[in-house]
Formats: structure tokens, C-alpha cells, sequence
């Protein structure tokens, strides 16, 4: 730590004398400086895709696999009768816990956004639903939907694993293409620093023989080079950054159902991992330099 | 302080140089001369270490150059300075930058008092140049400015491999004059030329051994030239 610490602070405060000694450099700084600029802002956009998925696998996974509901099915006559069973039969199953019969204002809730507010709920052959919760030792559903069929045979168990397993798979898939993303977009930041710090170390080969000649070693000469090339990435990264973290902000609000799209961003301290993008970005542009000028260096007597 | 044992060079195919040995004792002075392309330019390589001998062993201060690592050699050319015929400057650093260049790459620019620099340029006659940039010199502005650059940290030894290959005669008496003014002060002096009139002019203010390089073989040779 202390290292990076003191690699953080050379960066900041600077050998204005290692840098003087290489010539400037028009435009391919530019051309450094916007890529790395591009990169960070991709790198959020990623960061925020993993983060956003990642939410949704672990609210999906949490808040949907503690409850489970049943469905009632039955004439009208029969509907109570069945409903007493089945509350008599949950109330005695091992691993459920707080069984409630859903009132016909919550059922009406539930069917508002298909049918509208005016629906006659009542009128309708609706099936009563249940709503259940698991306790943290769970319960057989398999031995549970025996007793149902047994007891009263219009109950239904769902505990909604058969649509939620696929959909936290899928959100867990993609907090991974997230993740590989992020990862993808540093090994090219790498790669493109080598290659212009290649193209950096040979148009200046010339005023490295002279570095060396006068007795420079090889890490003054590297640390030039270096030290220019972080700063880049790191001024680009910072500026794609917070450019990318506005575009983020800027975003349509959140719905509260918990659309996916639009929760796409950061939330309270999430919102600092972003930060972490250019001082990254600079610590690898700062090993890919240092890799290729002392690589180039081996050349040079 | 600089000792070749019997080396050898080979550039690819055959020997360039063979079997030379070498001792450069401290205060000593040197000419080297032999036919274009006969090996000069070589054997000052092989001395500062750019270049490494193929047989035989070359030693910097006592220390085989084959075992030294490349900050070893870094080191060891802070205490040897070099004049090259077209020396090589940073075309972007004034003059007086690139003087005091090997201070400021080995971390000793404090050292590079303004006095002591402009005393420097002073002596060698740069004083009014100091601003100015290396491709606005003449070629003797530039030798000048090559050989302050090389005594600059005070080495102990000064290899020039033909100083005076592009400047007028005038010019060549005046760079040996400080070569040899710095022979005077006890630095070990090694000049390739192939200028014979320039050793004659040299040889009567001090007591130099000629070396010539005649069949990849080196000689030492004789009084009369």
C-alpha cells in the first residue's frame, strides 16, 4: 500500500526534470488522453450494468425466495370451507410461517393495473389467493401440495421458484458480462497504452541513447515515460468518468415496481466505486509504460 | 582504471579487433589512430561499455564489464565522459541544459551550481550560447558544448573519438588546449583521431603515448610520426 502510495504521490507531485528531458509530444497525447477518456466512460456504464443486476439477482433472490402463495379455485358455495382447510393445514406445516388470506381490496390491487380501477372484484369467479412466508428452515413444497390435493382439492401451491430461479440466473449472467466488460475495457486500456508508449520510446530513441550515454539509468529514463502516460490516463479516465457519471445521473428515475431498465445506476454509496475508475486507469497505464520502456530499454546499451 | 585483456570485436563476420590489451593508468594520455574504419571508434565503445568484447575482458574500475548490470554501466559512464565526432544533444533543452544533462539524470543537479556551470562554459567558451538551442551551433560551438557536458561531473576519465573531426584547425588547438588542461588537473585522457599534425601540435605540451590500431592489432607507436 505504501508503495502505490508513494507511486500515487510521484504521480501527483512530479520529477518536472525526468519529464523536461523528453521532448513534448503533440498530438498523440490527445489521442491518449480521449481514448482513456472513452474507456472510463464505458467502464461506468459496465460498473452500473453489473451493479444494477447484481441488485436485482440479490432482491430477487432474497425478498421472492422467502414467500410462496396459494391459490384457491373453488365454486362459490365450497370457497370458505376450503380456504378454513387449506389456513388449517398451513398453520401446522413445519417451515411455514404467517399464512393470510389476501382481502378482496388487495386481490383488487393486485388486478388494477390489467383491468382498470372500476372492476366489480366481487361479481367476478376470482380464486382466493394465500400468501405465505418461509421460515429460514423452508418447507417441503412437494409433501406440502400433497396434503392440498388431499384436503381441498381447488388450492394450488406456487413458491414462485419456477419463474424466479431463470430470472436470478439471468441477472447473475448479467452481472458477469458486466464484470468480463469492465475487465475487457482494462486490458485494452493496456494494450493501447503499450502501443502508444511504444510509439512514444521509439520516436524518442534517439534521446534515450543520449540518456544513456551521459550515464542515465534505465529507471530515470522509464520513469519519463511513465510518469507522462499516467498522468494522461489519468486525467482522460477522470474526465470520461464524470462524464459518464452524469450521463448515469441524468437517467430516467427510478420506477418503484423495480423495472429493471430504469434502475439501471448507482445508489448511495455505490456511487463512489466509479471514483475508483481513474486511479485504476492510471495504475494501468503505469505498469503497461513502465513494461514497455524497460522492455525497449534491454535494446539500448 | 580502464584495463582491456586481451579482448577481441567481432561485427558478424570476423574479427574487427583482436587480442588488445590496454591499460589506461590514471593522468595518463592517449592518442589513438589508425585508417578509417580500422577499429577506433570500436575500442572506445568497448571502453565505456556500449559495447562488449566477444573474447578477452575489459574491466571499468576494477569491475569486469560482463558482470556489471545495465545500472552498473550507468554508473560507471557517470565517472567516464564521452565526446562523440557528432554529438548527440536533446535539440529540445537549451545549452546549458544539456551541459549539465548528466547531473540532472544521476540526481545531482544541485550540484549544478550556476556558477560552477557558467564557470564551465566560461572555460570553454560558450558563455554568450548558454540560451541557446544545440542546432543553432557551429560544429566547434558543438564539440565545445560536448566536451563541457563530458567533464561536467567530474569524471576521471575523458574518451573523445575524433573531437576535432569537424571543426578548422584553429578550432582542433583550441579543444586539445582543454584536453589538455584537463590532463593537467589528473584526468585520464583517451582521443581517437586519425589527425596526425593534431598529435604533433599535442605532443609538445604533454607526454602522450600514440596507440595505433594497424591489422585489428593494437601498437604502440613509435616517437617520430
Amino acid at each position: 500500500m505504501s508503495a502505490l502510495g508513494k507511486t500515487v504521490l510521484a504521480l501527483v507531485i512530479g520529477d518536472v526534470q525526468a519529464d523536461r528531458v523528453v521532448p513534448p509530444t503533440g498530438f498523440t497525447v490527445q489521442l491518449t488522453v480521449f481514448t482513456s477518456a472513452a474507456m472510463a466512460f464505458l467502464a461506468v456504464f459496465a460498473l452500473a450494468l453489473s451493479m444494477a443486476s447484481g441488485r436485482l439477482a440479490d432482491r430477487w433472490a432474497d425478498a421472492l425466495a422467502r414467500t410462496a402463495t396459494v391459490r384457491i379455485s373453488a365454486p362459490q358455495g365450497q370457497m370458505q370451507a376450503q380456504t378454513d382447510a387449506v389456513m388449517a393445514i398451513l398453520w401446522t406445516t413445519p417451515g411455514v410461517a404467517d399464512p393470510r388470506v389476501l382481502s378482496a381490496e388487495e386481490q383488487r390491487a393486485l388486478l388494477e393495473p390489467w383491468f382498470g380501477p372500476d372492476l366489480p372484484v366481487d361479481r367476478l369467479p376470482l380464486p382466493q389467493l394465500i400468501e405465505l412466508t418461509e421460515t429460514e428452515d423452508g418447507f417441503d413444497a412437494e409433501g406440502l401440495r400433497l396434503r392440498l390435493a388431499a384436503e381441498a382439492p381447488g388450492a394450488v401451491l406456487d413458491d414462485h421458484s419456477r419463474w424466479r430461479r431463470p430470472l436470478v440466473r439471468a441477472a447473475d449472467r448479467l452481472r458477469l458480462l458486466g464484470l468480463v466488460s469492465i475487465g475487457l475495457i482494462a486490458l485494452a486500456t493496456a494494450a493501447m497504452i503499450t502501443l502508444s508508449a511504444n510509439a512514444a520510446l521509439s520516436a524518442n530513441a534517439q534521446v534515450i541513447k543520449v540518456l544513456r550515454l551521459v550515464g542515465a539509468r534505465d529507471v530515470y529514463i522509464a520513469r519519463a515515460f511513465v510518469r507522462r502516460f499516467s498522468g494522461r490516463a489519468l486525467l482522460g479516465a477522470a474526465v470520461g468518468t464524470a462524464l459518464g457519471m452524469v450521463a448515469v445521473a441524468l437517467l430516467p428515475g427510478a420506477d418503484p415496481a423495480g423495472g429493471f431498465l430504469t434502475g439501471l445506476g448507482f445508489h448511495g454509496a455505490g456511487w463512489i466505486v466509479p471514483l475508483l475508475i481513474p486511479p485504476l486507469a492510471a495504475f494501468v497505464a503505469f505498469w503497461a509504460t513502465r513494461i514497455a520502456a524497460f522492455r525497449m530499454l534491454q535494446e539500448i546499451t | 582504471m580502464i584495463e582491456l585483456d586481451k579482448v577481441a570485436h567481432s561485427y558478424g563476420g570476423g574479427d574487427l579487433l583482436t587480442d588488445v590489451s590496454l591499460r589506461l593508468a590514471p593522468g595518463s594520455f592517449h592518442f589513438l589512430t589508425g585508417p578509417s574504419g580500422a577499429g577506433k571508434s570500436t575500442l572506445l565503445k568497448l571502453c565505456y561499455g556500449e559495447l562488449l568484447p566477444s573474447a578477452g575482458q575489459v574491466r571499468l574500475f576494477g569491475r569486469d564489464v560482463r558482470q556489471m548490470t545495465r545500472d552498473d554501466v550507468a554508473r560507471s559512464r557517470q565517472r567516464i565522459g564521452v565526446v562523440h565526432q557528432d554529438c548527440q544533444f536533446l535539440d529540445h533543452l537549451s545549452l546549458a541544459e544539456n551541459v549539465s544533462l548528466p547531473l540532472t539524470v544521476s540526481g545531482r543537479e544541485a550540484e549544478a551550481g550556476d556558477d560552477n556551470l557558467s564557470e564551465l562554459l566560461n572555460w570553454v567558451g560558450l558563455s554568450r550560447q548558454a540560451d541557446a538551442l544545440p542546432p543553432q551551433l557551429s560544429g566547434g560551438e558543438r564539440q565545445r558544448a560536448a566536451l563541457a557536458r563530458a567533464v561536467i561531473m567530474g569524471p576521471d576519465v575523458i574518451l573523445a573519438d575524433e573531437p576535432t573531426g569537424n571543426v578548422d584547425w584553429e578550432m582542433s588547438l583550441r579543444l586539445m588546449q582543454l584536453l589538455v588542461e584537463l590532463n593537467r588537473m589528473g584526468k585520464t585522457i583517451l582521443i581517437a583521431t586519425h589527425d596526425l599534425n593534431l598529435i604533433r601540435a599535442a605532443k609538445a605540451q604533454v607526454a602522450a603515448r600514440v596507440l595505433r590500431i594497424k591489422d585489428r592489432r593494437l601498437h604502440l607507436a613509435g616517437a617520430n610520426l
